[in-house]
C-alpha cells in the first residue's frame, strides 16, 4: 500500500462526493393570480364569492387563488354537463369521441414538462416521479381509452352499451392529474360528460388541464372543473348527476355511499388500503428491498395501494431489515423540483399532523422506530422515511392507513401465516409477493384478498390493467376493459 | 488441491464459511434499479469531482495483436500525464497490456506510481490447461506486473464444474504472490444475472482482489445492471467477512457520462469507502479523452475539438 500512498501524496484522492443541486426550471409554468371555475368551456367567477389560496407544500408559499365552488356553482356545472350530454356528446360516433381523446393524450405528452413541474410545485412530489410516472401514465390512459371509444359494441357484445349521463368525479391529492385521467378518459370514451372536483390542496394541474381541453377543442360542457374543499364535493354528490366516482378516504367514501343509498345514482369508490408486501426467504433480497422502498416511499407514501405493511419470513428478517435500513440512508429528501430528490414534501399540514400522530402512537405502543439521518428543510411539510420494527398486528400502525412514508415491519413463518396476516385487515386494495418460486406466486395470488397483486415488483401501473379494491378499499374497477363498465348502461 | 464450494442456495461455502448465501437476482428489478440510478443528474462541481476521480480510476488498456513496444510506451506517457497542457489532471491508475508488453510498460512507468497490469491465463478465452495459465502468471509477475487480470474458465463454469473454476483461481492467486488479482468473469458469456452473482461470489471466495466484468473482446461487455449485481455481491462478502474486494467494469465504457453513471452507482451501493482507485477501476481506452474533453468543457464552458487531445 505504501507505493499507492506515495503516488497519491502529490495529489490525494479527494473524498466526500455531494451531488450539486439539479433543479428543474420552474419558469415553464405560468400561473394566473386567480382561477375561476371551468364551466361550459369558459372560466366563470364563483357565485359563492369564496376563494382560497393554494400553496406549494415545500415552501408554504401561495401559488394562486382558486374558487371555492358553492351549491349554485356546482348546479351550473352539472347543468352545463347535462346540456353537453343531451345536445351532442352522447350521440357523437365513438370514432369522433376518440379523436378528442387522442388529441388530449398528445397534448399531455407535448406539455408534459410544464404539467410535471406544476404537479410537483402544487403537490410536493419529486419531479422525477411526476416526470417519469404521473405524466406518461396520464397520457397513456387517454391513449388507451381513446382506443376503446369506437369499440364498445365489441367490448360488450350483444349488450347495447349506452352512456350513463353526467358523471360527478371527486379525486384525491396524491396523483392529481393521473387520477383526473383515470376518471375523465373512460367517462368520455363511453360518451358521458363530466363534472370533476380536484382535491382541495392540489387543484392547479386540473385547472391547467382546462387549457389542454380548449387546445384539443373539446366541446364546451363535456368536462367541467369545480374547485373547493369537501363541501364542494358534498354538493356534487347531492347534485343532479347520474353517477359518482370517488377516490379518497374510506371515511368520506362511506358517507357518500350512505347519502346515495336509494337515489338510483351509480357509485364507484376507490378508497384506502393497508397493503401487505410479503417477502419470502427465497426472494432476490436486494431487489425485494428496492420493492419495499418503492412500495412505501414512492410519492412520500401518499399512495392508496402503498405497501405499508412489510411481512418478512422470519429466517431472513434481520437481513432484510439491515439491507432496508442501509438503503434508506441513500434516500434523498428535499426540494421536489430537484431531479435527484427521492422523497418530496408531505402534501399538507393536515396530512403531516396525521402522520405525526400515528407515528407517536406507534412509539407509545412499543414499536421500534428507525429513521436515517437526514436534514429536512425548515419551511414546508416534511417527514423523514421511517420504518417501525417489532410491530404487532394489533398496533394502530399495523392496522390504520398512515398515508405517509412510514413502514411497519412484521414477520411470518409459513406461507399460510403470511396469507392470514396479509388478509387480516379491513382493507383489500393491493399486495406484493416476493419469491423465486412461480408456483408460490400463484398460490398466494389465489388466497390474497386484494384487488391488485404484484409479484416481484410493486406500484407498477398500466392503463390496460384494472385497479380497485375489496372490502373497505371500495368497489368498481378503473383501468382496462373493466374500467368502462361503471360508465355504461346495458340494455 | 483446494476444495470447491457447494453452490446450493442457502448453504455456506466451505472455504470461507462466513460467505453470504448465494441467493438470486431478479433481472427486471435489477435493470430498473440500475436505470433509475443512471438518471441521477450530476452537475457542476459534483461532475468535476466525478470526472477527476474517473481519471484516477482508469486502467488504460491496449490489448491488440498489433501492440508494439512503441505503442505501449506512448500509452504509458499518456497514462502518466493524460493532458500535458493541464498539470491538475491526475495520472490514471494503471496501464493494462498483454504479457509480452509488460517489460516495456514496467520500464516506462517506473517511479511514476502508475501500475502495470497484465492480462493472463490464456486471455481472452481461458481455454488452456491450468498449468500453462499458472506458468503465464508467474512469468508476468516475474517481469514486474503489479496486477494480473485473469479470465475464468467459462467452459467449466457453464458446464457446472464450479470446483474446477474455483481451484484454478486459487492456484492463480498463489502464483500472483504480491501482485493484485483481478478476476474477469466475462459476463457476456454467462447468460444470466444469477450466474454473474454466483461467479462473483466464487471468485471472491477463491481470493480475488477485484472482480471484473469483461475482457472487452465481446460486444456484450460491462453494463450498469451487471455491475450493480457484482457490487451487491461485493457488499454481501464485506458484510459477512469484512473483506473489501474491488470492482472493475470494463469494455463499452467510452463516454464521460457513462463513467459518471458508474460512479453514482458505486456511491449509492457500496458508499464512499469504495470511491478510490484501490477498490474501483474502469477498464477503458477511449474513455480517457472524452473525460478530458468534459473536464475542459466544465472549466471553460466550451467544447474543444478532438485534435486538442492527444491520441496514443
Amino acid at each position: 500500500m505504501t507505493d499507492v500512498e506515495r503516488r497519491r501524496g502529490a495529489s490525494p484522492v479527494p473524498a466526500g462526493w455531494d451531488y450539486a443541486p439539479a433543479p428543474e426550471a420552474r419558469d415553464i409554468v405560468r400561473l394566473k393570480e386567480r382561477y375561476g371555475l371551468f364551466v361550459g368551456g369558459e372560466w366563470r367567477e364563483p357565485r359563492s364569492g369564496e376563494r382560497y389560496a393554494t400553496i406549494d407544500p415545500a415552501s408554504e408559499e401561495p401559488l394562486a387563488e382558486v374558487a371555492q365552488a358553492g351549491r349554485e356553482d356546482v348546479a351550473l356545472a352539472v347543468a352545463a354537463a347535462r346540456d353537453a350530454f343531451d345536445n351532442g356528446w352522447s350521440r357523437l360516433p365513438g370514432s369522433e369521441r376518440a379523436k378528442y381523446l387522442f388529441r388530449i393524450a398528445r397534448i399531455l405528452q407535448e406539455r408534459s414538462r410544464e404539467l410535471a413541474v406544476l404537479e410537483s410545485l402544487n403537490g410536493g412530489k419529486p419531479i422525477k416521479e411526476s416526470r417519469d410516472v404521473d405524466l406518461p401514465l396520464a397520457a397513456a390512459h387517454f391513449f388507451y381509452y381513446a382506443g376503446w371509444a369506437d369499440k364498445l359494441e365489441y367490448a360488450f357484445p350483444n349488450r347495447r352499451p349506452r352512456p350513463v349521463g353526467v358523471a360527478g368525479q371527486i379525486i384525491p391529492w396524491n396523483f392529481p392529474l393521473l387520477m383526473l385521467a383515470w376518471k375523465v378518459a373512460p367517462a368520455l370514451a363511453c360518451g358521458n360528460t363530466v363534472v370533476l372536483k380536484p382535491a382541495e390542496t392540489t387543484p392547479l394541474t386540473a385547472l391547467l388541464f382546462c387549457d389542454v381541453l380548449r387546445q384539443a377543442e373539446v366541446p364546451p360542457g363535456v368536462v367541467n372543473i369545480v374547485t373547493g374543499d369537501g363541501r364542494t364535493g358534498a354538493e356534487l354528490v347531492a347534485a343532479d348527476v347520474d353517477k359518482i366516482a370517488f377516490t379518497g378516504s374510506t371515511e368520506v367514501g362511506k358517507a357518500i355511499q350512505r347519502q346515495l343509498a336509494g337515489t338510483g345514482k351509480r357509485l364507484t369508490l376507490e378508497l384506502g388500503g393497508k397493503a401487505a408486501n410479503v417477502i419470502f426467504d427465497d426472494a432476490p433480497l436486494d431487489q425485494a428491498v428496492e420493492g419495499i422502498v418503492n412500495g412505501i416511499y414512492f410519492n412520500q407514501g401518499h399512495v392508496c395501494c402503498a405497501g405499508s405493511r412489510l411481512l418478512v419470513q422470519e429466517s431472513v428478517y434481520e437481513e432484510v431489515i439491515r439491507r432496508l435500513k442501509r438503503r434508506m440512508g441513500t434516500l434523498r429528501v428535499g426540494d421536489p423540483l430537484d431531479k435527484n430528490t427521492d422523497l418530496g414534501a408531505i402534501n399538507s399540514r393536515a396530512q403531516l399532523e396525521k402522520i405525526e400522530a400515528l407515528v407517536e402512537a406507534g412509539k407509545e405502543e412499543g414499536a421500534e422506530i428507525y429513521q436515517p439521518p437526514c436534514r429536512l428543510p425548515e419551511k414546508g411539510y416534511w417527514f423523514a422515511p421511517t420504518v417501525f420494527t417489532s410491530v404487532a398486528q394489533s398496533y394502530r400502525i399495523a392496522q390504520e392507513e398512515i398515508f405517509g412514508p412510514v413502514l411497519s415491519a412484521l414477520t411470518f413463518r409459513t406461507p399460510d401465516e403470511a396469507v392470514e396476516k396479509a388478509n387480516n385487515t379491513p382493507y383489500g386494495l393491493s399486495a406484493g409477493v416476493w419469491t423465486e418460486k412461480g408456483s408460490r406466486i400463484l398460490w398466494m395470488a389465489e388466497r390474497l384478498r386484494a384487488g391488485v397483486i404484484w409479484a416481484n415488483t410493486y406500484n407498477r401501473f398500466d392503463p390496460a390493467s384494472p385497479f380497485g379494491g375489496y372490502k373497505e378499499s371500495g368497489f368498481g374497477r378503473e383501468g382496462g376493459l373493466h374500467g368502462l363498465e361503471p360508465y355504461l348502461e346495458f340494455e | 488441491m483446494a476444495r470447491a464450494p457447494a453452490l446450493l442456495g442457502g448453504f455456506e461455502l466451505p472455504l470461507e464459511p462466513r460467505l453470504p448465501r448465494i441467493g438470486s437476482v431478479d433481472a427486471v428489478a435489477v435493470e430498473e434499479r440500475a436505470a433509475s440510478l443512471a438518471r441521477r443528474s450530476i452537475k457542476r462541481e459534483a461532475k468535476l469531482f466525478a470526472l477527476d476521480l474517473a481519471i484516477r480510476m482508469i486502467d488504460l488498456t491496449t490489448l491488440e495483436g498489433a501492440d508494439t513496444p512503441g505503442k505501449v510506451a506512448a500509452l504509458c506517457s499518456k497514462a502518466i500525464r493524460p493532458d500535458p497542457s493541464d498539470p491538475t489532471i491526475p495520472s490514471v491508475a494503471a496501464v493494462c497490456v498483454y504479457p509480452n508488453l509488460v517489460p516495456t510498460a514496467v520500464a516506462s512507468l517506473r517511479g511514476t506510481g502508475v501500475r502495470v497490469a497484465s492480462v493472463a491465463t490464456a486471455f481472452p478465452s481461458g481455454q488452456t490447461p491450468t498449468g500453462v495459465k499458472v506458468r503465464e502468471v508467474e512469468e508476468v509477475v516475474a517481469m514486474g506486473a503489479d496486477e494480473v487480470d485473469m479470465v475464468i474458465d467459462r467452459g467449466a463454469f457453464l458446464s457446472g464444474r464450479y470446483a474446477r473454476v474455483y481451484d484454478e483461481i486459487v492456484q492463480v492467486k498463489t502464483a500472483c504472490g504480491p501482485a493484485r488479482l483481478k478476476v474477469i468473469l466475462e459476463v457476456g458469456e454467462l447468460g444470466t444475472y444469477d450466474n454473474v452473482r454466483r461467479a462473483s461470489l466464487l471468485a471472491m471466495a477463491a481470493g480475488a482482489d477485484f472482480v471484473k466484468t469483461s475482457t472487452g473482446k465481446l460486444p456484450a461487455a460491462a453494463t450498469l445492471p451487471v455491475t450493480l449485481v457484482m457490487l451487491e455481491a461485493i457488499r454481501d462478502v464485506y458484510d459477512e467477512t469484512g473483506r473489501l474486494v474491488g470492482m472493475k467494469p470494463a469494455g463499452g465504457i467510452r463516454q464521460a457520462k457513462q463513467a459518471v453513471q458508474y460512479l453514482v452507482q458505486l456511491h449509492e451501493t457500496l458508499g464512499p469507502d469504495w470511491m478510490t482507485p484501490d477498490l474501483y477501476r474502469l477498464g477503458a481506452s477511449t474513455l480517457l479523452n472524452d473525460v478530458l474533453m468534459q473536464v475542459r468543457k466544465e472549466r471553460t464552458g466550451r467544447y474543444q475539438g478532438p485534435d486538442y487531445f492527444t491520441v496514443d
